[in-house]
C-alpha cells in the first residue's frame, strides 16, 4: 500500500494534538500512514500514534523548528516526498500548517486542497477531498491533479478512529537550509487561556457577543463555558470592542470552529459570524431579539436576556452535576 | 532609506450576501456586481502606508483580476497608495493558490519590492497560503500573521500570531509580510484621496507581458480541480422559545436531554 505522510503536530515533550490523530484516521482512507515528527518528543509521542494506525514515524529532531518560521517544517517534507513518493502528504489545517503546506506545494509543483472536513479515496485511490465554502454554505469536492496532493484538514472534522501500527522510528538526517532559516523566532508568547480546550478542538464552545454589553459582562460566557468544560469563543463587535482578546474571535475573519455544540450568546448571528461556526453539529442561541438571524440555524433558542437567562442556566448545571 | 512597498490586493464577493460558484467549471464568478476589496487586504493598505509614511517610500497595489478588479484598486489608491499594477488577462481565469503565486511572484520581481504585504487570507477561497507561497518563490523571509510590523534598518520584526499567543518572528529586508486584522484600523478614503486616485498610474499587464507559461495558468493549468459542488442543506429549524422565566431551565434541559451535561 502506498505511504502517506501526516505531519504530527505535538508539543517539545511529546504530546500529540488531538488534530494528528484525526490526520492519521484520514490518511488510513488512501494509505499506509507515516508520521513525520519535526523536532522532539517523538519517543514519548510514539505510543499515541501507534494506537492510530501510524505504520512508521519520520523523526527529525533539530533545533531549526523551533528556531525559525514554517520553512525548515516545509523544506523537510519536500526532503520526504521526494524520498518516498508518498500518495499524499496531509497537514493540520491550521494557519500554520497551511502556510507549510503552501511552501511545500510550491516546492514540489503540487496542488494544494485546504480547509478539507472529509477526505475518501477515488476509484484510481487518488484522495478526494470535501470542502465546505462561504462559511459552509456549499460543500465542494475538489482534487489535485497535477503533482503530490498536499492536503490541509480542518481540525475537529474528522472523527478519530484507533487502529493498531507498527510506529516504527526512522531517524531523517536533516539541516535546514540557509533559505529556510531567513525567519528567526527569538521569543514565544503563551496568552494566559487557564485551563480551557483550545478553541478549533472544542467539543463545546460557549461564545458571547454585542450583547454582553461590557467587558465586565462578558464574563458571564467565560462561567458559562467552565460550567460545560467548553471553550470560550467571541463575536467581531467583542473582540473590536476590546471586550475579549482577538485571538478569540468566531467568524469570517477570526476562527472557524464545528464543535459538537455552540452556544451562541448575546449574538445577532451576521453571516460573517455564521461563517465560522455553522457547520457545527448543534446550536443553541440566546438573544434578546426574536428576529435576530441566529435562530434561523439554531437547533433551540431563547428570546430573552442573557444575563437572566445564562445565571439561571448556571445554576442548574450545577444541580445536574450534583446529582 | 526610501522603500519600495507593494501591497497585494483582491477583488472578492461581498460576504455579506449569498455567495456560490457557477455550475459549469466550479469558478466563482468575479464579474458579479457584489464585488468588493478583501477586508483583510484594507489592513494590508493601512499598514503600507504607515510604514512608507515613516520611513519614507512608495506604496504599489497589485492585483490579479478581471476587469471589475480595477474598483479594489482605485479604493486603494484613493486611500493612498501612489500607482498600481494591475494583472488582467482572461487566460488567468480559474487559477488556483499556485498559480497566482506563479504570476505575482513574477510581477514582483519585474516591479523589484523591499517590502510585500498582504492580507493573511481571503474572505472567497480563505486557503491561507498565499503569503507563504510567494516568500517561497521570491526566496524572501516569511513574516506572516503579523498584528505588529516594526521595521528598524533593515531589519523587520513582527508579531506572528499563533494559536496559543504569539511569537516574535525576525528577518532582514526585502521581505514578504501578511497582516491580521488586529494590526491596525484602516482609513477611509477622503474626498481628496478619491479624486487624486483617479490621476495615478495604474500599468495593465497581460499574461504575455510575464515569463509565465499560458499552460501553468487558469483553470486548466490549476494543480488542483474542482470535481463537484452542492449547496449545504439547510439546518433545519429547530424551536426557538421565549423566555417566561425558566429559559435558563429550558436550555438546560435540552442540553440533559442531548447529554452534554
Amino acid at each position: 500500500m502506498s505511504e502517506v505522510l501526516v505531519l504530527a503536530e505535538h508539543t517539545a515533550d511529546g504530546e500529540v494534538k488531538k488534530v494528528t490523530v484525526e490526520l492519521l484516521t484520514a490518511a488510513r482512507r488512501l494509505g499506509s500512514p507515516s508520521v513525520v515528527w519535526a523536532g522532539p518528543g517523538a519517543e514519548a509521542g510514539r505510543e499515541r500514534l501507534a494506537e492510530f494506525g501510524a505504520e512508521r514515524v519520520y523523526v527529525a529532531d533539530s533545533a531549526d523548528f523551533g528556531d525559525y518560521a514554517v520553512a525548515p517544517a516545509a523544506e523537510l517534507l519536500a526532503q520526504l516526498v521526494s524520498e518516498k513518493t508518498p500518495a499524499a502528504v496531509l497537514v493540520a489545517g491550521t494557519t500554520e500548517g497551511k502556510e507549510i503546506a503552501g511552501r511545500l506545494a510550491v516546492k514540489t509543483g503540487s496542488g494544494v486542497l485546504t480547509d478539507a472536513t472529509g477526505l475518501s479515496a477515488a476509484d484510481d485511490g487518488t484522495p478526494v477531498a470535501e470542502q465546505p465554502n462561504f462559511g459552509g454554505a456549499i460543500t465542494v469536492t475538489s482534487r489535485v491533479v497535477r503533482g503530490t496532493p498536499i492536503i490541509a484538514v480542518r481540525p475537529n472534522a474528522i472523527s478519530p478512529e484507533p487502529a493498531s501500527g507498527a510506529a516504527e522510528i526512522t531517524q531523517v538526517s536533516f539541516a535546514a537550509s540557509d533559505a529556510a532559516k531567513a525567519a528567526r523566532v527569538t521569543e514565544h508568547v503563551v496568552a494566559e487561556k487557564g485551563a480551557r480546550p483550545d478553541l478549533t478542538e472544542a467539543q463545546i464552545v460557549v461564545s458571547g457577543g454585542r450583547g454582553t454589553g461590557s467587558a465586565e459582562g462578558f464574563k458571564v460566557i467565560e462561567s458559562l463555558a467552565d460550567a460545560l468544560g467548553a471553550a470560550v469563543g467571541a463575536s467581531r463587535a467583542v473582540t473590536d470592542a476590546g471586550w475579549y482578546p482577538h485571538q478569540f474571535q468566531v467568524g469570517q475573519t477570526g476562527k472557524t470552529v464545528s464543535p459538537q455544540l455552540y452556544m451562541a450568546v448575546g449574538i445577532s448571528g451576521a453571516i460573517q459570524h455564521r461563517a465560522g461556526m455553522q457547520t457545527s453539529k448543534t446550536i443553541i442561541a440566546v438573544n434578546k431579539d426574536p428576529e435576530a438571524p441566529i435562530f434561523e440555524i439554531a437547533d433551540f433558542g431563547i428570546v430573552g436576556d442573557l444575563f437572566t437567562v445564562v445565571p439561571q442556566l448556571l445554576e442548574e448545571i450545577g444541580k445536574h452535576k450534583s446529582l | 532609506m526610501s522603500m519600495n512597498i507593494v501591497v497585494c490586493v483582491k477583488q472578492v464577493p461581498d460576504t455579506a450576501v449569498e455567495r456560490t460558484l457557477r455550475p459549469g467549471d466550479g469558478t466563482l464568478d468575479r464579474e458579479s456586481p457584489d464585488g468588493l476589496i478583501n477586508e483583510l487586504d484594507e489592513y494590508a493598505i493601512e499598514e503600507g502606508l504607515r510604514i512608507a509614511e515613516a520611513q519614507g517610500g512608495e506604496v504599489t497595489i497589485l492585483s490579479m483580476g478581471p476587469e471589475k478588479a480595477s474598483e479594489s484598486v482605485r479604493k486603494a489608491l484613493s486611500m493612498g497608495a501612489d500607482k498600481a499594477v494591475h494583472v488582467l488577462d482572461a487566460a488567468l481565469a480559474g487559477s488556483d493558490a499556485l498559480a497566482t503565486s506563479l504570476v505575482l511572484a513574477e510581477v514582483l520581481k519585474r516591479t523589484g519590492f523591499d517590502l510585500v504585504i498582504l492580507g493573511s487570507e481571503s474572505t472567497d477561497a480563505r486557503t491561507g497560503v498565499l503569503p507563504a507561497m510567494l516568500a517561497e518563490r521570491l526566496g524572501v523571509p516569511q513574516l506572516t500573521l503579523a498584528s505588529k510590523v516594526d521595521i528598524s534598518g533593515t531589519e523587520v520584526t513582527i508579531r506572528r500570531m499563533t494559536d496559543d499567543g504569539y511569537a516574535v518572528v525576525t528577518g532582514a529586508l526585502p521581505a514578504v509580510v501578511s497582516v491580521v486584522e488586529k494590526i491596525n484600523e484602516p482609513r477611509y478614503p477622503s474626498f481628496k484621496g478619491i479624486m487624486a486616485a483617479k490621476k495615478k498610474p495604474v500599468e495593465t499587464l497581460s499574461l504575455a507581458d510575464l515569463p509565465v507559461d499560458a499552460d501553468a495558468v487558469g483553470l486548466a493549468g490549476s494543480a488542483t480541480a474542482v470535481a463537484d459542488f452542492a449547496a449545504r442543506p439547510p439546518r433545519e429549524a429547530g424551536t426557538v422559545v421565549k423566555d417566561e422565566g425558566d429559559g435558563g431551565a429550558k436550555v438546560a434541559a435540552f442540553l440533559a436531554e442531548r447529554k452534554f451535561i
